[in-house]
């Protein structure tokens, strides 16, 4: 669209960065391990609250664990669980509000009245419920995070489905003989899914910070397995004489989430139908 | 620039007029010019993208951001050069010197704003008053408009009055501030057809009193014909003829005005006979139809009757007209007949069968009927392919093979002139016309015995408005099937129907072939409708404009 | 305009109705007898049975559920399990503290962040915009507790300007408060400025294209009258509810920052609630914290009108 002239490029530009960023991290996260050989655990206590140096390229922990085994491990273990928790989110919000759009009535309405209890639950409030309940683990986070954002795929996909019933070409769908299940998979669905997509891509970043957030707390990721956000807890009392215990896995968060940031305003800017030429 | 002697000099001179995004791009104006003298209305005449819209705009200095008119531009208000004017001195013209009024009522006004401060804005920024007369010359001009209650209009909200009386409201505000030359932007495309006279009516008396000149857009020639004495007519972004509408009109110089001018409705051969002794293929019987009132918290609101008790017959063959402003209840009927809505009584019978009892002789009944809706871009799945799109009604025959519903989809393309390669295209990337032509192709693939035709033509350029009702007119007579035909626009309805229903408020007021409609009217209803119809023919006559388009050589 | 008001509060009913009983719900999923929880592992099993008669758990759930809403409804939220003090009155000590820090922090935040986002996007494009739109996205990227802690390093450790750790309350102590105050409130107002300016310039941007605006410029108004008389009270209004949500749900967020901080606030009473299995403090925290944004909603809702006439119509 020339109309636009200037924003199209920077858009590009934006969205290939965060492509970039992204993908380099889901790489790490997936072949780090394979590529750099080293155990994010094994203990060496001349290298504890190293800075970097010789055999430990980032430092040592407090324990004189390597540091950056334990953020590519880290990665490992952000990307795993905020991809899965995105997918449960998705794929259970997707058949949730595909019902309760599809059914309406009495389903529509009961769904939703849930689905709106859930949804006032601020913030981080449901997670903790959650994990207060079951204790931190991975498989926990996943499933009280997945439930957390769940209502709001619902909401999204409800919202469209909706929309889309009134639109003219489910309703040439309808008249052409086509049954209500045709209708819907052939035109509906599919229809839905830009939409879900620029939710799916924000909602990766949320995951990201909560976990990050959760495993601050101590509710989240437990120790001694690595996480950007128990090792930011864990450094806490040694800020002062090694700052880079601080500085180096808030940075790995801020960096993938910007990435996931600038990836998800290209997708939507390209999915929007304004732009579309 | 020779200047007419006898006038005291125009009031706005356009001059070599070239509006474009950055300057490497093609111009969306092209070498523009024109001069509107005092009080004088002068119309641009386009269809979408011929520019009109900017070079109205020009005039205010309100192009969307990357246009600009070019450095040879010159646009003079009594002499006076508006382009080289600082911001600052812009802002003093408009409002104060140039009024304009837009084309969407329902976002042209602020919807958090009451009615009374917006009124009022203009007229503290340009003109030194106090409070209480400029609250005195508000409600002397709502008055003036015919506004039932001023004092409360001017507390009220904009969503709280109807299209039409938003236009009103716009006008009046604008009015207000007696500016020299009035920018009228479409300024009754969105409203119905009686509203539309009204509003017009409005503007051109308020506009004589205060000796205003106005600049009118419009994509309408018979608006243009009834009220503006010359015209521009634009085509992709150049004047291509101007003068005096009356010889325009009747005798235009240049092909594409001719192109307009025969894009206009004419009344198409049959029509004259009450084709109702033709076997009834659909009965429609006593049909009431309401929609569910709002649903509130722990009731419903009382539902609204759209439809009372609508009886008609459309017979095999035959195109059925269905007449009324928005809200009459024809849309509504045309969609209950195909089995999108469900009457609350009464009976639709297809070839003796009771559409309204479920079952699957009603099921594979129902397949017979399809439907055509307005707006081409919603109507068609913005991911699927064409073709894939028309073939899609082909993958309920099961005896089909991907073949035979190929070669069918192909030879349906030829019929309603799509040419093949277009094929593998997105329906965004494809022309109105195309889509329109695509919607139909998919209605008619399976030889249908009937087909609902929902202003099938509104959302078009006249040209193409023009293509498709003769496609679907000769489709019909290829193929034999009946329509019915809803619209608000007489022009097209002219054109295509045998007879005419005239519906309002939820009732048929008239009925009958269409000849004895047009030329006949016995309701009150219809006669309005008519006369509030701009039908050029009957300013010009059909002969003349054909007449002298054949004498004149392009 | 009553009639929305009232129709909007009795919608919040069943919502917090629901709310509640999915908290109640959860405490009950704890594996383990609460009795027990509560006597600890020494009790006799007399008296396990008498406590859980006495907590009426040895009745049918629903009942459980019927009788413990008619408590917190009375305001009886229990009594915490380490302590043995009643919980409401702790939660309304401990609200005060977080309240003071969320609404300093989301005042600010919008009244650097709306103007920001507005002005972004009437310069659409422009250097300024790209500036803004940018730095915006990296305050979005930036988790809170990690800025909370590079702040304390180098504010607080390093150059030794502000105390790291405690807090004190502005009740007692005004100056030391506002100093306690600062970098909690730094890290969140730059948190969710980002937020809040992409918002509000999204929403400007969709109104600057709509043609009231070019009426408005048509009547001859300024720039600056066009965007702050027209365009602002209209975009406003999406931000508004942005706005809202953010100032609700950082009363749970808010838990991350004050364990950065070290503030005694609700959150951190949750957090440490949890760690000491003490339940009918979480129970507590959760059922409130729930309210107060079910509350916040139900205002934003309520004073939406205000911005856009045209939802109570």
């Amino acid at each position: 669209m020339s109309v636009l002239g200037l924003s199209l490029p920077r858009l590009r530009l934006n969205g290939l960065l965060g492509m970039g960023i992204l993908t380099t991290v889901v790489l790490v996260a997936i072949l780090g391990p394979v590529l750099v050989s080293g155990d994010p655990l094994a203990l060496d206590f001349r290298a504890r609250l190293m800075g970097p140096g010789p055999g430990h390229p980032l430092g040592g922990d407090e324990f004189g664990r390597d540091v950056m085994m334990r953020l590519i491990h880290g990665a490992r273990t952000s990307i795993w669980i905020a991809f899965f928790t995105t997918c449960f989110a998705i794929l259970s919000g997707l058949v949730v509000g595909i019902l309760a759009g599809f059914l309406r009535g009495w389903t529509d309405r009961v769904l939703m009245m849930f689905n709106d209890a859930l949804l006032a639950f601020p913030g981080l409030l449901l997670a903790l419920g959650f994990m207060a309940v079951f204790g931190a683990s991975r498989h926990g986070i996943i499933i009280a995070l997945g439930l957390a954002y769940m209502p709001a795929v619902v909401r999204v996909v409800r919202g469209t489905v909706l929309s889309l019933r009134e639109r003219e070409f489910v309703e040439a769908s309808r008249v052409m003989g086509n049954s209500e299940a045709v209708t819907m998979m052939r035109h509906i669905l599919p229809n839905c899914l830009a939409p879900v997509t620029v939710l799916a891509t924000t909602m990766f970043g949320w995951v990201i910070l909560a976990e990050s957030a959760l495993s601050f707390l101590g509710l989240g990721v437990p120790p001694p397995e690595p996480s950007w956000g128990n090792m930011l807890s864990t450094a806490r009392p040694y800020a002062a004489q090694a700052p880079h215990l601080i500085l180096l896995p808030g940075l790995c968060i801020s960096i993938t989430l910007l990435g996931v940031n600038m990836f998800g305003d290209a997708i939507r800017d390209w999915l929007d139908p304004k732009m579309q030429g | 620039m020779t200047e007419p002697s006898n006038a005291p000099g125009p009031l706005l001179s356009v001059r070599n007029l070239t509006v474009r995004p950055g300057n490497a791009l093609p111009p969306v104006v092209q070498d523009l010019s024109f001069d509107i003298a005092p009080g004088e209305m002068l119309a641009l005449v386009g269809e979408s993208g011929s520019g009109k819209t900017m070079a109205a705009r020009s005039v205010l200095r309100l192009l969307p951001a990357p246009l600009r008119p070019d450095a040879g531009s010159s646009i003079r208000l009594k002499g006076a050069e508006l382009l080289t004017l600082s911001d600052r001195e812009m802002c003093r013209v408009r409002g104060a010197r140039i009024g304009m009024v837009f084309q969407e009522p329902m976002v042209s006004l602020n919807p958090s704003m009451p009615i009374g401060r917006q009124m009022a804005e203009a007229l503290r920024l340009h003109q030194r008053l106090s409070a209480a007369e400029i609250r005195d010359r508000s409600l002397a001009m709502l008055e003036r408009i015919r506004i039932k209650d001023p004092a409360k209009c001017l507390a009220a909200w904009p969503h709280e009055f109807s299209g039409g009386m938003r236009q009103r409201i716009m006008l009046a505000s604008v009015m207000l501030l007696r500016p020299e030359l009035l920018i009228a932007d479409e300024p009754t495309t969105a409203l119905d057809t009686l509203v539309q006279r009204d509003v017009l009516d409005l503007m051109v008396e308020l506009t004589q009193e205060q000796g205003t000149g106005v600049l009118l857009i419009s994509h309408d020639l018979g608006m243009v014909a009834k009220y503006a004495p010359k015209v521009v007519v634009m085509q992709a972004g150049r004047a291509v003829e101007q003068g005096e509408s009356a010889r325009v009109l009747s005798a235009p110089a240049h092909a594409y005005t001719r192109s307009l001018i025969d894009a206009l409705p004419r009344r198409s051969a049959g029509g004259h006979r009450d084709r109702a002794e033709a076997p009834p293929l659909i009965r429609v019987e006593g049909v009431v139809i309401d929609y569910p009132g709002r649903e509130r918290l722990f009731r419903r609101d009382a539902p609204k009757r759209a439809v009372h008790g609508v009886d008609l017959t459309i017979g095999t063959g035959e195109t059925l007209a269905l007449v009324g402003a928005s809200g009459s209840g024809k849309t509504t009927l045309g969609r209950a007949i195909v089995g999108l809505v469900q009457p609350s009584a009464g009976a639709i019978r297809f070839e003796g069968h009771d559409l309204l009892q479920p079952g699957a002789q009603t099921a594979r009944l129902r397949q017979k009927m399809q439907i055509v809706f307005q707006d081409p871009y919603s109507s068609l799945d913005p991911r699927q392919r064409v073709d894939r799109v028309v073939a899609e009604p082909l993958l309920l025959d099961r005896g089909l093979s991907a073949g035979d519903r190929r070669d069918r989809v192909r030879q349906v393309f030829e019929e309603v002139g799509l040419p093949w390669v277009l094929a593998e295209r997105l329906p965004h990337q494809l022309s109105g016309g195309q889509r329109q032509r695509v919607a139909i192709a998919r209605a008619i693939v399976r030889n249908p015995a009937f087909v609902v035709a929902d202003e099938p033509v509104s959302a078009l350029d006249m040209t193409v408005q023009k293509q498709i009702l003769r496609l679907i007119r000769d489709l019909q007579a290829r193929h034999g099937f009946a329509c019915l035909f809803v619209s608000h626009d007489l022009g097209a309805v002219e054109q295509v129907a045998d007879r005419v229903a005239v519906m309002e408020n939820g009732r048929i007021v008239e009925m009958g072939a269409r000849d004895d409609i047009f030329d006949r009217p016995q309701h009150d209803y219809t006669r309005r409708l008519l006369d509030a119809a701009m039908l050029i023919d009957r300013s010009f006559g059909v002969g003349a404009a054909s007449a002298a388009g054949a004498g004149v050589p392009a | 305009m009553l009639k929305f008001l009232l129709t909007r509060i009795a919608s919040a009913v069943p919502t917090l109705l629901i709310v509640t009983a999915a908290i109640f719900a959860l405490m009950r999923m704890i594996p383990g007898d609460p009795a027990v929880l509560m006597l600890g592992d020494m009790a006799q099993p007399g008296q396990v049975e008498e406590l859980r008669q006495r907590m009426g758990l040895d009745q049918p759930l629903p009942i459980q559920f019927v009788t413990w809403l008619g408590k917190v409804l009375s305001g009886d939220f229990g009594q915490s399990i380490a302590t043995g003090e009643p919980v409401l009155p702790l939660i309304f000590e401990r609200f005060g503290v977080s309240a003071s820090v969320v609404l300093i922090a989301v005042v600010l935040a919008s009244v650097i962040a709306v103007p920001a986002g507005m002005i972004a996007a009437w310069r659409q494009n422009s250097l300024g915009d790209v500036a803004i739109v940018g730095t915006a996205t990296l305050m979005l990227s930036v988790p809170s507790f990690w800025l909370g802690l590079m702040l304390l390093t180098v504010f607080g450790l390093w150059l030794g300007w502000l105390p790291v750790v405690g807090y004190v309350s502005l009740a007692d102590d005004p100056t030391a408060g506002l100093l306690y105050l600062i970098m909690p409130v730094l890290t969140l107002v730059m948190v969710e400025a980002g937020a809040i300016t992409r918002m509000a310039r999204a929403s400007t941007i969709e109104v600057a294209r709509l043609e009231y605006i070019t009426h408005a410029r048509a009547k001859g108004l300024s720039e600056r009258a066009v965007m702050w008389r027209h365009a602002f009270r209209n975009a406003f209004a999406p931000t508004w509810t942005l706005i809202g949500l953010i100032l609700g749900s950082l009363l749970a967020n808010i838990a991350v920052t004050e364990t950065v901080f070290t503030i005694p606030g609700l959150g951190r009473m949750l957090i440490d609630g949890i760690f000491a299995r003490d339940y009918p403090v979480v129970q507590g925290c959760m059922l409130f914290i729930a309210f107060i944004y079910v509350a916040v909603n139900l205002l934003v809702d309520l004073i939406y009108p205000l911005l856009d006439p045209r939802v109570a119509a």
